[in-house]
């Protein structure tokens, strides 16, 4: 029988080689006439050891990372098919501490199957929720999804529950599931290993809040910056398709549910739910006013659950294990649990999905390993461009949204970025209104043109032009973008740059005394 | 000597390309944005001279598609050179090193962003996020994304790209 060898399919294993690494694997393997069989698994999210190739033996898998191309032959002259010893030997994978100390529900099976093969997915209790759901009247499942405490995982962490009962609640002859995959906070990268990884379970998530609310069609609105994701979904909504878990009968339930992947274009602000319905219609992405909320008029003028993939992502486990179980995880009013996700200048970056509670501290050092300069972490930004830096003195700040709220910080997306030592947090700081000044929409004036003033400004501080009065114009500027802006773009530009500004006024050579107004 | 398209008149090949999307895509609700993209797709640019065709067919004014359009970052209303390679410029990138990657790559191809090479091959963009954060800086090129890009490794990819006909 053919050995098993596992070499992941990730688009972030792929850039470092992935394919090359499979492709040498294969030929040494011909060449030396032995037996395996290459399956293109999802990856663990440990990203740090890509390409991670895994070799399944009696005890388990086990692992070798990370694997360049040039490593392969040494790795057939060590025997590494038959547990041999080798540098880059890491053991049964399961064990690896970083992995073995996660709590995954959502990721419960990323990196043990392949992305797109159904009967894997059924195999690892795929669809469970599913069933479950269409054994419960809609009311029912909004209920269940209301008591397990889960959150918007996109960010504004808006309980889903409340959202679907709006949707339920409005009475309409068509209504839509919408699928946020528009996934543009750097730092963040959960919502793609979810669909190049482990596709089904974002289109089981959809076709449950479909049955949900009443809704029969549903879209994946894409970030155009994704082509593995495109591909892996298309194939994965035709395979469901097929399979019968989408179209005019689900299952044999006399339900339909329609399911289609649209692409968005490389704007920003398509993230923002209103901003992507219009872009969905086939405009420009201008942000709506609100109310109406999308709950009540959204796609098309018709009733329209808007989520995040993470959030869609974690309805089937919720339905197949109950509310109950996904409630027991977490802290406060953050049930559940949060997929993490590593990144910036740290040693052991990736995927970590752990119940909410843990500490910023935890992450960066016991799992992330410290920078990966070597020099002392100065900052972290949590939760995207738009995100608090966090300086060295609240790290043990635990995640939760309440606790990081409290300390004029946002989880949003769970992204964390770290900074060493080099870092010009003046030089962050100009960057978000640079950032804001290219992405927004142009609808309301704080955005558009705060933005722009917001950069100029921050130029004349830098250069010790009447810094204190420079000071409080930023502080009067960011005033008026935080609670005169349409959306969260200019609404949350002043969280990046006053948190710069507060915790390191020395890189805007500012003295601490001139930081009040 | 490359030959640059002139985009004021569209060959009768490519207005046939256009035509064909537009057929394809025009009764989709929601149509604009996927006609765009396969527009792109197929020729690499959304010409101007092809607005009065779409707009008409999905009952919209030609302002309204020149609109859409220029929004997105992803559209473009010029021919690419032969290849595209975006460079991250986002936090996660930043954080390893990406700004000094920037100004490297530019020096190398002699180009600044938004330009082509003078041989045609390589378009060079911004972009922000690849969702590769793990492994910064990154750099996409056409569809396929680098990670934890060094000057050696990008030196690598750019003679390769050079070497490609």
């Amino acid at each position: 029988m053919s050995i098993k060898i596992f070499v992941p399919i990730d688009s972030t294993a792929l850039s470092l080689g992935a394919h090359e690494v499979a492709e040498v694997i294969s030929k040494e393997a011909q060449a030396k006439k032995i037996d395996i069989e290459i399956i293109r698994n999802s990856s663990r999210g440990l990203f740090w050891l890509e390409t991670l190739v895994e070799v399944e033996t009696p005890q388990g898998r086990i692992g070798f990372g990370p694997v360049t191309p040039s490593d392969v032959k040494s790795l057939f002259d060590a025997d590494f098919i038959n547990g041999g010893k080798h540098p880059l030997a890491l053991g049964l994978v399961a064990d690896i501490d970083w992995l073995k100390k996660q709590e995954r529900l959502t990721f419960a099976r990323m990196g043990i199957t392949e992305p797109t093969s159904i009967d894997q997915y059924e195999a690892h209790d795929g669809f469970q929720g599913l069933k479950n759901a269409l054994k419960l009247k809609p009311e029912a499942i909004v209920e269940t999804i209301t008591s397990s405490g889960l959150r918007g995982r996109g960010g504004a962490a808006f309980p889903t529950g409340i959202k679907w009962k709006t949707v339920l609640d409005t009475k309409a002859t068509q209504k839509y599931i919408v699928c946020n995959a528009d996934e543009g906070d750097s730092g963040t990268y959960s919502d793609r290993m979810i669909m190049e990884g482990d596709p089904f379970v974002l289109i089981e998530g959809m076709i449950i809040a479909g049955l949900a609310v009443g809704a029969s069609q549903g879209y994946i609105y894409l970030r155009s910056e994704y082509p593995h994701a495109l591909k892996t979904l298309n194939e994965a909504i035709y395979q469901a398709t097929k399979a019968g878990y989408l179209g005019e009968d689900i299952l044999k339930s006399g339900q339909a549910f329609h399911l289609e992947v649209r692409r968005a274009a490389g704007a920003y602000i398509c993230g923002e739910e209103t901003s992507l319905l219009e872009s969905l219609e086939g405009k420009r992405g201008l942000v709506r006013f609100k109310p109406p909320l999308p709950a009540i008029e959204g796609l098309f003028g018709k009733p329209t659950v808007v989520n995040n993939v993470i959030s869609l992502a974690t309805v089937p486990i919720i339905l197949s294990k109950g509310a109950k179980y996904y409630q027991d995880f977490g802290m406060g009013k953050s049930r559940g649990t949060l997929p993490i996700q590593l990144a910036g200048n740290l040693k052991r970056t990736g995927l970590i999905e752990k119940a909410f509670g843990i500490t910023l501290r935890e992450l960066l050092y016991d799992f992330g390993g410290g920078s990966l300069s070597g020099k002392p972490i100065k900052a972290v930004q949590v939760g995207g461009p738009l995100g608090a830096y966090l300086p060295e003195s609240q790290f043990d700040t635990p995640l939760d949204y309440e606790k990081f709220s409290e300390i004029w910080a946002v989880l949003g997306h769970g992204g964390i970025v770290a900074f060493d030592e080099t870092v010009n947090m003046a030089k962050m700081a100009r960057y978000a209104f640079d950032f804001c000044a290219i992405e927004s929409c142009g609808k309301c004036t704080p955005c558009r043109i705060g933005s722009t003033r917001g950069a100029e400004v921050i130029d004349h501080i830098m250069q010790g032009h009447d810094v204190k009065k420079h000071v409080a114009l930023i502080r009067d500027l960011s005033d008026t973008m935080l609670n005169g802006s349409l959306c969260a773009l200019g609404g949350m530009t002043p969280y990046p740059v006053l948190s710069a500004l507060n915790h390191f006024p020395k890189d805007f050579g500012v003295d601490a005394k001139d930081l009040k107004a | 000597m490359e030959t640059f398209v002139n985009e004021s008149i569209l060959s009768p090949q490519d207005f046939k390309v256009v035509n064909q999307c537009i057929e394809n895509y025009r009764h989709m609700p929601g149509a604009l944005l996927p006609l765009l993209h396969a527009i792109q797709d197929d020729l690499g640019y959304i010409p101007q001279v092809a607005y009065p065709n779409i707009a008409s067919a999905l009952s919209l004014s030609v302002a309204e598609v020149h609109g859409v359009v220029t929004f997105y970052h992803h559209f473009r209303t010029h021919q690419p050179g032969r290849n595209i390679l975006q460079i991250c410029r986002a936090e996660s990138c930043q954080a390893m090193g990406s700004d000094a990657l920037e100004a490297y790559i530019k020096k190398t191809l002699g180009v600044e962003f938004h330009e082509t090479t003078p041989d045609g091959s390589i378009t060079l963009e911004p972009i922000y996020c690849l969702g590769n954060c793990a492994c910064s800086p990154s750099v996409m090129i056409n569809e396929e994304v680098h990670g934890r890009v060094d000057h050696k490794k990008i030196d690598q990819l750019i003679s390769d790209l050079k070497g490609k006909t």
